[in-house]
């Protein structure tokens, strides 16, 4: 909670009665909303962020309130700590954009009963992996009792129904948030210690920072934790959202009560840019998308002319894509960046009085058939927030105290997976992946189960004759699928 | 649909008179050949007309692409200020 005092605070008067400040979150907005020169404070009520004032600051000053920031907010408020979470969006969730799965524990380690609470969509009933050329497409389908059954897979959401739920129940813990509000830098004394965030024209004093802005870190790249990141490293996420209605979402996808599909697509999606499609299924639309790796745009996509509009466009009228969207209103049209070298990205971790978390940190996991980082941040979030309890009750923010951050990322999922998929990123690079093995996989369907009169072929020619189409080379295959087994 | 439809559905709070990314188009016009900002930009921010990039913020989804898909430094990327720019309601 606010530190919030009568006028006489400063001169070191006791606190005033607890009714003189009804409202002191009002008070630090409008203080961010008029930056010009006089009193910013309305009388009579003090927040924790005025400057000249030591004893009132915050401990911790989170940026940014998506699955990072809610997470590490909720764990120190809870703690006791008195935290600001600082949201540039005009509320959590309105600057956010995921594909959409939520996969994993990492929520009900915090919140055990989120199931029953969080606006989900629908739970991950069943998994599919399409390969697709132009006018083919094989799907894989993987559908199990056991996926349809608590404790589930994961959820597909939509980040504007879960972020304002997850950032209120921070509040609810005794976090407070502000909105409307753009962090300009992390301000660090002389001996290189944070000591407060400048944002709106105020300065915001505090003990520690979580740096948890989203994949464009400027925050943890203007406080020289992260370099500039190079068009191989990320992707460019766009997506549609169609509504369909429940009821043909689950006649269409064969679904019943809250039961989804996570369907995954690489191939003829991206015209071989290097990346994949998604489509996810929500409560009664659909989320649908393309990942294209920018460095593959730039040195690929130029050459037919197609834009990343034009290629969601073309995506949707794949037969396959096209039959299961009919009928459907697009109601939004968004893009977001999405790090992709994983552990070969990682910024700085901690510095005395600053901790990275979330995609900031660049942790998420593609491995070409699933991306997942909603679930590392929310893990690191909760980490970093943890680090910065026993910061807190250690009285020491320096980096000594601070390194056990990456130590506990090591420790967890976060830091384990990243390493162990650290070579995914470069296998994944290889254009085989998007151009030749779709067609090859396309060509052995088509040829299997083709009748057409003529005669029928055995598998072994219709694989050489496949190769052969595909413009596959048997060896390199033979190779490929050795470094995949390694990488993936 | 096309892109203009599409982001059509957005709400935006442009900030007109603090453009949230700078573009030094003399860059573009005596050193640049791709223009691989034009093929990068979800949302048709970039438009060559004959060699002249023509910018315009006010459609901005604020994916940052563009600042890693140039690559003759002629883009200075920010976030809007807080408030401004777009709003997602689905995510």
């Amino acid at each position: 909670m606010i530190a919030c005092r009568s006028p006489g605070a400063t001169s070191g008067v006791p606190p005033g009665p607890a009714g003189s400040c009804p409202d002191p979150g009002r008070a630090v907005r409008e203080s961010l909303r008029n930056p010009a020169p006089g009193p910013i404070i309305p009388p009579g009520c003090r927040i924790g962020a005025v400057r000249a004032m030591p004893e009132e600051q915050f401990d911790c000053i989170v940026v940014g309130a998506g699955m990072a920031g809610s997470a590490a907010a909720y764990v120190m408020a809870k703690a006791g700590l008195e935290v600001l979470v600082l949201e540039r969006g005009t509320h959590a969730g309105s600057k956010n954009v995921s594909g959409g799965v939520l996969y994993g524990p990492s929520l009900g380690t915090l919140i055990p009963d989120y199931e029953d609470r969080a606006p989900l969509e629908r739970h991950i009933a069943s998994r599919r992996l399409t390969f697709l050329t132009e006018e083919s497409a094989l799907t894989v389908d993987f559908k199990s009792a056991e996926f349809d059954r608590a404790p589930y897979l994961g959820f597909s959401i939509l980040r504007n129904r879960f972020d304002p739920w997850f950032a209120a129940e921070a509040e609810a813990q005794g976090a407070m948030k502000i909105d409307n509000v753009y962090v300009d830098e992390i301000i660090f004394d002389e001996k290189g210690r944070a000591t407060a965030v400048r944002a709106g024209g105020e300065t915001m004093l505090t003990r520690s920072v979580i740096a948890a802005d989203g994949a464009n870190s400027l925050v943890a790249r203007r406080a020289g934790l992260q370099r500039n990141l190079h068009p191989e490293e990320v992707a460019l996420g766009i997506k549609q959202v169609i509504r369909l209605g429940r009821e043909t979402v689950e006649e269409r996808f064969g679904l019943r009560d809250r039961a989804g599909v996570a369907n995954e697509m690489v191939g003829h999606a991206t015209h071989g840019i290097q990346g994949g499609a998604f489509l996810y299924t929500n409560i009664d639309s659909l989320s649908l998308g393309l990942v294209m790796t920018v460095s593959s745009m730039v040195e690929d996509g130029h050459v037919d002319g197609l834009r990343p509009y034009d290629l969601i466009e073309r995506f949707k009228a794949h037969p396959y894509v096209r039959d299961l969207i009919r009928g459907g209103e697009v109601v939004e049209y968004s893009a977001h960046l999405v790090p992709e070298a994983g552990i070969g990205m990682k910024p700085k971790l901690f510095a005395n009085g600053v901790l990275v978390a979330g995609d900031a940190a660049g942790f998420l996991l593609n491995l070409g058939k699933s991306i997942e980082g909603m679930n590392y941040a929310i893990e690191s979030g909760r980490l970093a927030g943890e680090t910065i309890v026993e910061a807190h009750r250690a009285g020491d923010f320096t980096e000594r105290s601070l390194h056990r951050y990456e130590e506990k990322l090591r420790a967890s999922v976060v830091l384990g997976d990243l390493r162990r998929f650290r070579g995914t990123y470069r296998f994944l690079r290889n254009p085989r992946l998007y151009r030749e093995y779709p067609e090859l996989i396309c060509g052995i369907a088509k040829r299997t189960f083709r009748s057409d009169g003529k005669p029928k072929e055995k598998m072994r020619r219709i694989l050489r004759e496949s190769l052969g189409e595909a413009g596959v080379d048997g060896f390199r295959l033979f190779l490929d699928a050795i470094r995949g087994g390694w990488s993936v | 649909m096309t892109i203009e439809d599409l982001l059509y559905l957005n709400t935006y709070h442009v900030d007109r008179e603090h453009p949230h990314i700078r573009v030094v188009i003399e860059i573009c016009r005596t050193q640049c050949k791709k223009k691989m900002c034009t093929y990068t930009c979800p949302a048709r921010c970039y438009v060559d007309q004959d060699g002249e990039i023509q910018f315009s913020h006010e459609n901005c989804l604020e994916c940052g692409t563009c600042m890693y898909a140039c690559d003759q430094g002629a883009i200075t990327w920010d976030y809007p200020q807080g408030g401004k720019g777009v709003s997602f309601r689905m995510g």
